[in-house]
This record gives C-alpha cells, structure tokens and sequence, in this order.
C-alpha cells in the first residue's frame, strides 16, 4: 500500500496541471468564439500561424 | 429615437450573483436603455477600434472573405471575425469611418452596420462569465479526484486508508468549496437579509453542513464522508447556473445591438453652421435639419422646405402626408423627399415620441408579474426540503434517545438527496437548447421568461403596415395603363427616391419597359417629379398638386400635357410567409386578431386575403392597448405581433410580444422576441417550440420529484449512504439534460 504515498500526490499534481492549463485557456480568451474557431480550422490560411 | 429616459427609472437588472438565479430580468427595455444614451454621446467614431454587426456571415469563407476585404481596405491594421457573436472589430487609422468599411463589405456581398463599441466591450459581462468557468473548473477538478478516492473506500478501504482518504478528500473538498460556493452563500446570504427562502437557502445549507459534518465523521474515523457529494452538489450547480447566465449575455448583447444599430443624433443649425448633436441635447427653438430618409429627431414645425413625410410607424397609416412650411411633425416620423428645417418645438421628455414611452413604462408591468415556472418550483420546493430536514432531525434525536451525531447525518443525507441539481438544470438547459433552436430559425428570445409565457399563448393580435405588410408599396392597377403612361411614370419616378416612385421604378424594370427619355426632369419636394416629354410638361406626384381626386387607398398620379390624370393604385406587399404564419397559428387553435391604425378599406382587404376573421381598423395607440387588456380581462393570454411606435404599449401590456428587426427600437425594446429575417412564418414556430420546452421544463421537475419520492424515504429511515447520494445526484441531473437535448 505505500506505492499509493506516490501515485496519490502524483495523481493530484497531474490533475493540477490541467486545472492550471484550463486556467491559462480561459484567461487567454479561447472561449470567446466557439464557433469561429471552429470554422477556422477549415480554412488553409491559417495553417502556418494562427491570426493572432 | 428611444425609450431610454422613461425605462431608465426602472434600470436595476438583477446581477446574477446577488440576486435569485430563477429570477428573470424585470425589464427587458432597461438592458437596452443605457446604450442608445452611451451612442448619442459617443458622436462620430473614427480610428478607434469599430465594431460591425455581420448579420449575414455564417461559415469559414465567410470569415477569410471578410477579413481580407478589410485588411485590403487602405488604413486597416487588423480584421477579426467573432463569429458567435456576428460581429468583426477593426482596428484601424483615424481617417477610416465605419461607412467606408460598411460600402467595403457590402461591395462583397455581407450586410454589415456600425455598432458602438464603448458599449459593446462589455468587459464586466465577460468578467463573470469566465469568473463562473473558473469555478465550474476548480470543482470539476476537485469531483473527479475526490471521486477516485471515495469509489476505493466504497470499495471497501478500511481503517487507517479510510481515514487517510477521507483527510486527503478533505484537503481538496474544503477549499473547492470555500472558492466555487461563493455565487450560492452569497445569493442565499442576499435572499435570507430579504427574508425569502430562495433556492440558494437549502443548497448552501446542505454544502456546509455536508462539509462540516464529514470533517466531524473524519476526525472521529466515521465510515460515512459526503465530501465528494458537497463538491458534486457544487458542480452541478454551477454547470445549471453558467447556462442560464449564457442564455441571458446573449439575450442582453442582442439587446444592446438593436439599440446599437439606431444611432439618434441631430442636425442642428447653429449660427449658420451644421452641428451634428446628440438628440437629448436638442431643447425647444433650435432649428434643425432633416435631410430626405431620415427620420426626423423631435417635434417641430417646418420652418423652409417642402416634403412628404412617413408616418407608418407612428399611427399605422401608409399614405405619405405633405408636410410643408407651418406644418406640424412629430418625432419618429421619416421624411421622404425634400430636406426640411425645422423649428423644435418640443424635444426630449416632452415629444410625443416620450408621451408614447410613458405609455409603455406604465404597461411594462405586466410583465414584471409574470412569475417563471423555476420560482413557483422553488417556491414550493424550499420550506418543504427545510421542514422535512428538520423534522427528520427531530424524529431521530428522539428514536435514538439523544444520539446528536447520528440525527445529524441523516439530516444532512436528507439536504444532500432533495438538493436540487436536477431542478437547477431542469429549466437552463431547457431554455438554452429552446434559443439555440429558435435563434437558427431567425428569433432571438430577449427575455428569459419569455418561451415560457409565450407557450401559454392562446390569442394572437397582429398589426398590419410593416408587420404582415412589409411597409414597402407595390404598384396594383398598371395594366390600366397604357404602354406609353406606363413609360412616362417609369421614367419620371426614376428621378425620385420617394417609396411609390421606387416601386413604380422596380415594376418598370421587372417588366423590362423602355422608358422614353425625359427633358427637364426634377422633384419638386412635398409634391412629386415633372419632366418634359415631346413638349408636354409630365407630372407624377399628389393628387392636389395634379388636379386629380384624392382617394382613401394609397396612390400616386400621372398627368400628361392637359390630359385627364391617370391614378396609380399602391397596395402594401405581404410579408413573407405571413399567409403561412397566420394559417399555421389558426390551425393551432389560436384566435387571430388584426388591429392597424390604417383606414378601414386597407385593413379588412387585408384580413379577407389572410382569412383574419377579426378585425380593427383606425386604432389610437391607447385603443391597441385597450384591446390587449380587454382580452387579457377576458382570460387570454395575448401575444402580440407589432413594429411600429404604435404597437409599442400594445407590445408591453402584451403577455408575450414580437417584433421583427425592422421595427422601430422603441418597439424592439419592448417586446419579448425578435423576428431577424424578412420572413415571419418563424413566429408559428415558436409558438410551438415553446409549448414543447414547457413540457419539457415539466418533464424535468417530474423526473426530479420522482427522483426525490424514491430517495427521500432512504434517506429518512437513515439507508442513504453517499454512494446512493452520489448515484441519486449523478442519474437525475443526467436525465435531466439528456430530456432537454430532445427538443426538435
């Protein structure tokens, strides 16, 4: 049973990191236009450098 | 042009985090109200960051269309397409004005209009929504894991594991809870200060006292911890919540663009000079210009210039009105040929534009009465889950002889099992999926309670000029006239931008007429247009200026040389898919009235074409209204279908209303749903989504409640564990949203 004094931290700092990333996406405004993005990734114009 | 000052007293919009989340805006005017103030005192935008309403765009073309036709456009920095929203903001240099940028985009083919961006940004909006996701992630996060740890002790984890779980839960339940709980103690923080019992009350009840009582259990090494359940509860909850705070940014943004789209500003003559001014700074004696297609800013008398004027929105009439020097205007009316000053006689409060606003203030309280099926739920639904808590407390304190810790669990289990997650998603995620729906057939729902008042709906009253009728004439009798009159008027209207002579104009060039060509042709404003054909002098304009008998329906007249004139006939042009609406509508069983401020002959034409059975004709503002409390007097339950300025107390006093996009702001404001097309056999179709979503919103309180009966009772004679209140809690809010997604 110690291995779980491993795998329960490391479970939770992995999880934490993905929080972290949700965080950085919604503060980065990436869920402001659903939609456009959506349709974007269609489109070739954009395949070397997203607009900014 | 709008009712900003008279709704601005009611200007309190509920914030979503200290009010009832179930309670729904009371005035969707005030939403609106402020921004068509904020655009007056804007005045002209230029080089600041514009934003373009894009009605039209739909896909990826679209978008790469757009934004390389604007960044082809000289001074453009930078395009960029939101299109959730419909709209591109532009950065751009001081010498660009959104009109070069609107000719730009119309040149490719996209409708676009100028929105004011100050209020647009809307950055405290955005705030709170992203404040909610944070939270709904912070629990999300917190769920899974607490999940994991409590499926290995429901699995059987005992003693020391057990407790080590349960402390590790603990540790990441108890501070998930402090930060996402936060919009649920406060609203039930608000609503016990009122000294209401809202919804809010036994949530947060039941998350503290889960939370408390399984620190208790951990620190005395119980079996039973509701951590996973707190968080669960919290998480549900908050998913219920950001829809319902979705659907309302949304409805409010769509408010804001209408009022947006109608910028009131004036022209004001001011020692000689043009100044353009916002409309509420306009005061009596200041003369202002009207130039022809404007509609003109507040009341006044006609100092110089001669006109035709609109007065359609106003009273419903479709014949233009001469309007010349001594001839009194009221606001709201549009001014059709010739420019016009004019001497200000009343602006602001005291127009009759304002008279009218009044009105409405006064009829918005009908709405405001409406109480949503979500707040009879909680009402109903709080006390009962207090009481039966209680009880539960009380009945097992006295069976166990006093044992507090146990009496206590099953009161928390009983909080925990009746805690609404179903109930807080049962109408959201109805109302979202519903507008989604309705909003891809071309209506936008400005008010929350909106579907659910209109799915009560059993009478519905239409107005006629712009409502059924586009507002646009149609020449009727031309066949009565010979080719060569024919030819005349066609040529002669070419030379006028007057509605009849565009619609002569069009006829003439479906019908692919040679015109003859004309000498001297020019407009003489308030009148009509004369030109010189094989030297007879050609007239086409008012009966009075012609010599001919001006009759009841709309026409125009053509005189050539001495000859007798010749009288063009006008009718309205149906709506499309107004025949369809009104068939539809009738088909259901619902009673269809027509009401129009238009004379009689143009009214009951039109109700025998739609088979409209009844009817009235040259009704006052305050008579459309009457008619509307007459029958709410009566026991129905009105829905009413207007545009103009006319309808607009009728739309107030209605108990849900419709108006489509082409209406005047005042009467956008006022009403309930916007029609966004030409078409308006989209209202049939609401009509019948919105009975479809109360029966789902139905539905959805039915699987709670039956939810509840069969957990209720294992959670009074103390069965309930938190596996069974985590499966209960999980299952029905699944339910819940699986029965709102089949909404066709």
């Amino acid at each position: 049973m110690g291995v779980i004094a491993f795998l329960i931290p490391i479970s939770l700092i992995l999880g934490g990191l993905g929080l972290l990333a949700f965080f950085w996406s919604v503060k980065a405004r990436q869920y402001e236009d659903p939609k456009g993005d959506s349709e974007r990734i269609l489109s070739d114009e954009f395949d070397d450098h997203p607009k900014s | 042009m709008s009712v900003a000052p008279a709704a601005g007293r009611l200007t309190e919009a509920p914030s979503e985090f200290t009010d009832e989340h179930v309670s729904a805006s009371a005035c969707p005017a005030c939403l609106a109200a402020p921004s068509a103030e904020d655009l007056a005192r804007s005045g002209d935008i230029k080089g600041a960051r514009l934003i373009l309403s894009l009605p039209t765009a739909h896909c990826a073309v679209c978008i790469s269309d757009v934004e390389r036709a604007l960044h082809r456009h000289p001074g453009v920095r930078s395009a960029r397409v939101n299109l959730t929203l419909k709209r591109v903001s532009v950065d751009a240099e001081g010498t660009v004005g959104a009109d070069d940028l609107i000719k730009t985009l119309d040149g490719i083919g996209y409708e676009a209009h100028e929105l004011d961006p100050g209020l647009l940004s809307a950055t405290e909006t955005d705030r709170r929504g992203r404040d909610l996701l944070m939270r709904i992630g912070v629990s999300g996060f917190a769920m899974m894991n607490i999940m994991l740890l409590s499926i290995s002790v429901w699995s059987g984890a005992e003693a020391a594991t057990r407790d080590l779980f349960h402390w590790i839960s603990a540790a990441i339940a108890l501070p998930t809870v402090a930060f996402a709980g936060q919009p649920f103690f406060a609203s039930a923080w608000n609503s016990l200060k009122a000294g209401r019992l809202g919804m809010d009350v036994p949530i947060s009840l039941a998350i503290i006292l889960a939370s408390s009582i399984s620190v208790f259990e951990t620190m005395n090494h119980g079996h039973h911890a509701y951590f996973d359940a707190a968080v669960m509860l919290t998480f549900f909850l908050l998913v219920g919540r950001y829809l319902d705070y979705r659907t309302r940014a949304v409805a409010r943004s769509a408010a804001e663009e209408l009022a947006a789209l109608e910028v009131p500003r004036a022209t004001v003559l001011r020692d000689g000079a043009e100044v353009v001014v916002p409309v509420n700074e306009l005061a009596p004696g200041d003369l202002i210009r009207v130039r022809p297609g404007a509609r003109i800013p507040a009341d006044g008398e006609v100092t110089e210039g001669t006109s035709e004027t609109d007065r359609s929105l106003l009273t419903g009439e479709s014949l233009p009105v001469y309007a010349g020097p001594g001839s009194k205007l009221n606001a709201g009316e549009v001014n059709l040929t010739g420019p016009l000053t004019l001497r200000v006689i009343a602006a602001g409060k005291d127009s009759a534009l304002h008279r009218m606003a009044d009105l409405v203030a006064m009829a918005e309280s009908a709405k405001t009465r409406y109480t949503s099926l979500a707040e009879r739920a909680a009402r109903a639904y709080s006390p009962l889950v207090h009481i039966l808590s209680f009880t539960a407390f009380g009945v097992w304190m006295w069976l166990t002889g006093g044992d507090l810790r146990f009496a206590i669990n099953i009161s928390a289990a009983v909080l925990i099992i009746t805690c609404p997650c179903a109930l807080g998603l049962a109408v959201p995620a109805v109302v979202t999926a519903a507008s989604g729906k309705l909003f891809r057939k071309g209506l936008l729902i400005k008010d929350g309670t909106a579907l659910e008042r209109l799915a009560e709906v059993d009478t519905v009253v239409f107005d006629k000029t712009g409502t059924l009728t586009m507002g646009t004439p149609r020449p009727e009798n031309l066949d009565a006239l010979s080719a060569e009159e024919f030819g005349v008027a066609a040529a002669l209207a070419s030379g006028s931008s007057h509605p009849l002579a565009r619609a002569i104009h069009d006829a003439a060039q479906a019908q692919a007429l040679a015109v003859p060509r004309l000498e001297d042709i020019r407009e003489v404003p308030g009148y009509g247009v004369e030109g010189r054909w094989n030297g007879q002098v050609v007239r086409l304009g008012r009966a009075d200026w012609l010599g001919a008998d001006a009759g009841a329906a709309t026409a125009t007249h053509l005189r050539i040389g001495t000859a007798h004139p010749v009288t063009i006939r006008f009718a309205d042009q149906l709506r499309p898919g107004a025949a369809e609406a009104v068939r539809a509508l009738s088909a259901q069983g619902k009673r269809v009235f027509l009401v129009s401020g238009d004379v009689e002959g143009a009214v009951s034409a039109l109700a025998e074409r739609l088979g409209i059975e009844n009817w009235h004709a040259g009704a006052l503002p305050q008579e459309k209204v009457a008619l509307v409390n007459d029958l709410t007097a009566k026991g129905a339950r009105v829905l009413m279908v207007g545009d103009g300025l006319n309808d607009t107390a009728a739309l107030a006093a209605a108990h849900a209303s419709i108006s489509p996009a082409s209406a005047l702001d005042a009467a956008r404001t006022a009403s309930d749903i916007v029609l966004l097309g030409q078409d308006l056999a989209p209202v049939a179709d609401a009509l019948r989504v919105a009975v479809q979503a109360r029966r789902r919103i139905k539905e959805n309180f039915a699987i709670s409640i039956v939810y509840n009966i069969v957990a209720v009772p294992i959670a009074l004679i103390g069965l309930a564990t938190p596996l069974a209140a985590a499966l209960a809690m999980s299952t029905s809010s699944i339910t819940v949203s699986l029965n709102s997604l089949r909404l066709k």
